[in-house]
C-alpha cells in the first residue's frame, strides 16, 4: 500500500459523508457514560430520525475533556474542532427534541457550556488531537482524518533509522512518569542483535487520580496501535502486547475492536500495509495490582507470573519479556508518535521548554471547579493549570496544595504555583511529573493526613519482595497513624524521617523508593501542621 | 517426541467450564495465560473456588501452588463467593479527598460490614477499590458494574435499598 492509496481512501471516506453538513456528538467514554450518555445518544438518534434532519450525523464520540459537566454534547459543522463547537452539558434523553431543533437554529442557552472559557481555548491538543471528533470504534472515521498515514509513510518511506532519527529529534520523553528518553530507549533495543523482540504499550493505570490512559484508549485506540507499530518497525519487534487495567472494561473493548479491525485492514499481520514487517498486537489484562505498573513486575504479569519486579540491570532493553529485548512505553508516549512522524521531529521540538518537549496531558481532579482532562504544553505554569484552565477552587475556599505524581510523587503548596510544569523543574520541587494525574487539596485537607492515605496505599500494594518496602512502609503507616491521631512525640516524628531515607536508598523498584516521597514532600512545606500535631514535649 | 500432557476432564457438565476451556485453548494451554485463565473463571463463576484452580493448574501443566500463589497475589481475584449485588466504594486520591471514607462509613453502619465482607443474606458484598478512573464525578462508587458518580452516603445506601 502506498501513501497515495491510503490518502484515495480517505477521501473516498469523507466523500461517502459529503452530504452531512452538521455532526451532533455524544461524548460515550468512560465517565458520560456513568453519567448516562449512552440513553443520550439514542434519544438524539431517534429524535435525528423523526424530526429528519438528512445534513445531519448523529455519532457517539471520545472524551471532551470536562468530564464534570458530563454527559457532553457537541453541535459542529463537520471537521469543526471542540472549541468552536456548541457544547452542552449535563444533558438528559429529554432534551434531545430541543438539541435537534437547534442544529439548524438558536443554541438551547439553557443547556449550554461556552466553549470560550480558558479550560477550551488554553489548550492545545496534540495527543487528543481526535478526541471528542471521530467514533472511537470506526476505523474509516479514524482513516478519514489521516490515519495511519504516518505508518505507511514510515513503512514506505522511511528506513527504521530515519524513524529513530526523528523520534529523537523530537525530544520526547516516556510519559509514564519517568521521563527518560524515548529516542535513546528506542535505539539502545535497535541496536541489540536480531531476533525476537517485543514492544509493550503499558497501560496500567494505576496511580489513583489519574485518567489520561484511559480517555486515549477509549477515545482514539488506533492512535495507540499506529505508534506500536511505528515503534515495532523502528526497533525490530514483530510482537506486542497491551498491558491493559481490567479496571478498563470500556478501554479494553474498545482496543480488541481497534486491533480486529486494523488487522482486517491489514494494518496489523503478517504483511503490514502490504510491506514485508510483520506485526501482532495482542492484549493482556491486569488483575489489580499497582505495582505491575513498574516496567519488570509488568513484564512478569504478562509472563502469567506474580507482578514482583527484578533487580535492573540488565534492563528490559537488553532482557526483556521471556529474555528478549523489549521496549516498554506508556500509552500517552506511543500516541505522541504518529503526529511526530507526519510533522517531523522538529515541529514538536518546537513546543515545550528546553528539557521537556511536546505537550502532556493532565487529569484534574479533587477540589477543582473544571474535573476533568486537559492537554497543555510543557512549560505551563501549575497556576495557570489550576486557577485558569482549572477554574480555581469551589465553595470561595483557599487552595491548599497540588498533589502531582501520585503515590510516587508529591504535594506542592501555593508558593510555588508559578513554576513552568516540566520533568526537570518538578524535581527540584521534591515530586515528580508522574504520569499526569493533578490532585488539588482545599484548606479542608490535612496533610498529615494525605501522607497517610499516601503510605497506606504503598503499604497494601508493596509485592512483599523487598524487605525496605515491605517492613518500611508497614511501620512508617504505623508511625503517620500516630501521628495523625495527635498521639505521636517528636521521637516518632525523627524516626519516620529516618525510615523515609532508608526506604528510600534500599527498596528494589521505584514503587519503595519513591514511597517516601508524599511524606517527604508534606514534611518540607507543611512541617508545621506535622508539628502542630505532636504530643507536648513537656 | 514428548507427548502434550493430558488435559485433565471438566470438573462438572457444568457448561460455564467450557467457556474456561476456550481460553486456554484459545492461549495454546500456555503457561503464561494463568492470568487471563483465572480472569476467565472469575467472569464465569464470579469467584475462584479450589476446584477451579485445581482444573486451572492441571490444565495449564503448572503446580496448583504457583496458581494459588497468582490468584492470591492479585486484588481482583476473589477466593470467596461474593453477594448477589456488589458495591465498590472507589478509594483513589480523588474521592478519598471528596468523601469516600464517609461513603464507607455510612455503609459500614447501615449494613453492619466491613470492606470485603458480604451481609448475612448473601445479598450485598462491600468492597474498595484503588482508582476506577472516574475521578470527574468523585466520589464514585461501583454498583454491580455500572459507575455512579457523585455519591452520598444517604442517597448511596437509598440506591442499594431499592435493589432486588
Amino acid at each position: 500500500m502506498h501513501l497515495e492509496d491510503l490518502a484515495e481512501q480517505a477521501a473516498q471516506y469523507r466523500n461517502e459523508e459529503a452530504h452531512i453538513e452538521r455532526e451532533v456528538r455524544v461524548c460515550v467514554a468512560a465517565s458520560c457514560q456513568s453519567s448516562g450518555s449512552l440513553p443520550v445518544l439514542e434519544a438524539l438518534k431517534s429524535a435525528c430520525d423523526t424530526q429528519g434532519a438528512g445534513s445531519c450525523k448523529v455519532k457517539g464520540v471520545g472524551c471532551m475533556g470536562l468530564c464534570s459537566a458530563g454527559p457532553l454534547v457537541a453541535v459542529a459543522d463537520k471537521d469543526c474542532a471542540l472549541n468552536e463547537s456548541v457544547l452542552y452539558r449535563d444533558v438528559t434523553p429529554d432534551d434531545a427534541p430541543d438539541i435537534m431543533a437547534s442544529v439548524c437554529g438558536a443554541p438551547v442557552e439553557r443547556l449550554r457550556c461556552p466553549t470560550d472559557q480558558p479550560f477550551f481555548s488554553r489548550q492545545q491538543r496534540i495527543v487528543l488531537e481526535h478526541s471528542g471528533l471521530i467514533d472511537p470504534d470506526s476505523l474509516r472515521g479514524y482513516i478519514a482524518v489521516g490515519g495511519y498515514a504516518a505508518l505507511v509513510r514510515a513503512l514506505t518511506e522511511m528506513t527504521p533509522a530515519d524513524v529513530l532519527r526523528e523520534v529523537t529529534t523530537s525530544g520526547l520523553r516516556g510519559r509514564g512518569g519517568g521521563g527518560y528518553p524515548t529516542g535513546l530507549k528506542w535505539s539502545t533495543i535497535a541496536k541489540m542483535p536480531p531476533g525476537q523482540k517485543y514492544v509493550v504499550c503499558n497501560a496500567d493505570e494505576g496511580d489513583p487520580g489519574a485518567f489520561m490512559d484511559r480517555a486515549v484508549l477509549e477515545s482514539d485506540p488506533h492512535r495507540v496501535l499506529e505508534g506500536m507499530a511505528i515503534a515495532a518497525y523502528a526497533v525490530g519487534a514483530s510482537k506486542g502486547y497491551v498491558y491493559v487495567r481490567a479496571e478498563y472494561p470500556l478501554a479494553v473493548e474498545r482496543l480488541e475492536t481497534a486491533i480486529r479491525k486494523a488487522k482486517r485492514a491489514g494494518f496489523l499481520g503478517a504483511k503490514v500495509a502490504d510491506t514485508q514487517f510483520a506485526f501482532e498486537i495482542e492484549i493482556r489484562l491486569g488483575a489489580g495490582a499497582f505495582v505491575c505498573g513498574e516496567e519488570t513486575a509488568l513484564m512478569a504479569s504478562i509472563e502469567g507470573l506474580r507482578g514482583q519486579p527484578r533487580p535492573r540491570p540488565p534492563y528490559p532493553a537488553e532482557s526483556g519479556l521471556w529474555g528478549c529485548p523489549t521496549l516498554i512505553n506508556n500509552v500517552e508516549t506511543f500516541a505522541n508518535i504518529a503526529p511526530i512522524i507526519r510533522e517531523g521531529g522538529d515541529w514538536f521540538a518546537s513546543i515545550g521548554t528546553e528539557g521537556s518537549k511536546g505537550t502532556k496531558v493532565f487529569a484534574l481532579a479533587g477540589k477543582i471547579k473544571n474535573t476533568g482532562l486537559i492537554e497543555v504544553p510543557m512549560g505551563t505554569s501549575l497556576r495557570d493549570i489550576i486557577e485558569v484552565i482549572g477554574g480555581g477552587i469551589p465553595d470561595g475556599r483557599a487552595f491548599k496544595a497540588v498533589q502531582t505524581g501520585g503515590p510516587s510523587g508529591g504535594c506542592i503548596p501555593e508558593a510555588h504555583l508559578d513554576i513552568p510544569v516540566d520533568y526537570d523543574s518538578l524535581k527540584t520541587l521534591g515530586t515528580i511529573m508522574g504520569s499526569g494525574g493533578l490532585i488539588v487539596m482545599d484548606e479542608t485537607s490535612c496533610m498529615v493526613d494525605v501522607a497517610r492515605f499516601f503510605m497506606e496505599f504503598c503499604m497494601s500494594e508493596s509485592c512483599g519482595k523487598c524487605i525496605p518496602c515491605r517492613a518500611g512502609t508497614w511501620q512508617m503507616h504505623a508511625l503517620l497513624d500516630t501521628l495523625t491521631k495527635g498521639r505521636g512525640t517528636r521521637a516518632d516524628l525523627a524516626l519516620l524521617e529516618d525510615l523515609c531515607d532508608v526506604v528510600r536508598a534500599t527498596s528494589l523498584c521505584g514503587l519503595g523508593q519513591t514511597a517516601p516521597n508524599p511524606v517527604l514532600s508534606t514534611l518540607r512545606y507543611f512541617r508545621d501542621e506535622y508539628e502542630a500535631k505532636l504530643l507536648g514535649d513537656a | 517426541m514428548t507427548q502434550p500432557p493430558a488435559r485433565p476432564p471438566l470438573p462438572s457438565d457444568d457448561k460455564r467450564w467450557k467457556l474456561v476451556n476456550a481460553t486456554m485453548r484459545r492461549n495454546g494451554y500456555a503457561g503464561h495465560a494463568l492470568i487471563e485463565t483465572l480472569h476467565s473463571v472469575q467472569d464465569a463463576f464470579g469467584y475462584l473456588d479450589e476446584t477451579s484452580l485445581r482444573f486451572v493448574a492441571a490444565s495449564l501443566d503448572l503446580p496448583v501452588s504457583k496458581v494459588f500463589g497468582v490468584a492470591t497475589f492479585y486484588h481482583i481475584f476473589m477466593l470467596k463467593p461474593k453477594g448477589r449485588h456488589t458495591c465498590v466504594v472507589c478509594t483513589g486520591t480523588a474521592c478519598y479527598i471528596k468523601g469516600a471514607g464517609g461513603l464507607i462509613e455510612g455503609l459500614q453502619e447501615h449494613y453492619g460490614i466491613d470492606p470485603g465482607e458480604t451481609t448475612g443474606d448473601d445479598r450485598l458484598s462491600l468492597l474498595t477499590a484503588r482508582c476506577v478512573g472516574a475521578c470527574g464525578l468523585a466520589p464514585a462508587v461501583v454498583v454491580d458494574g455500572e459507575v455512579l458518580g457523585k455519591q452520598a452516603a444517604d442517597t448511596l445506601v437509598a440506591t442499594l435499598e431499592e435493589l432486588s
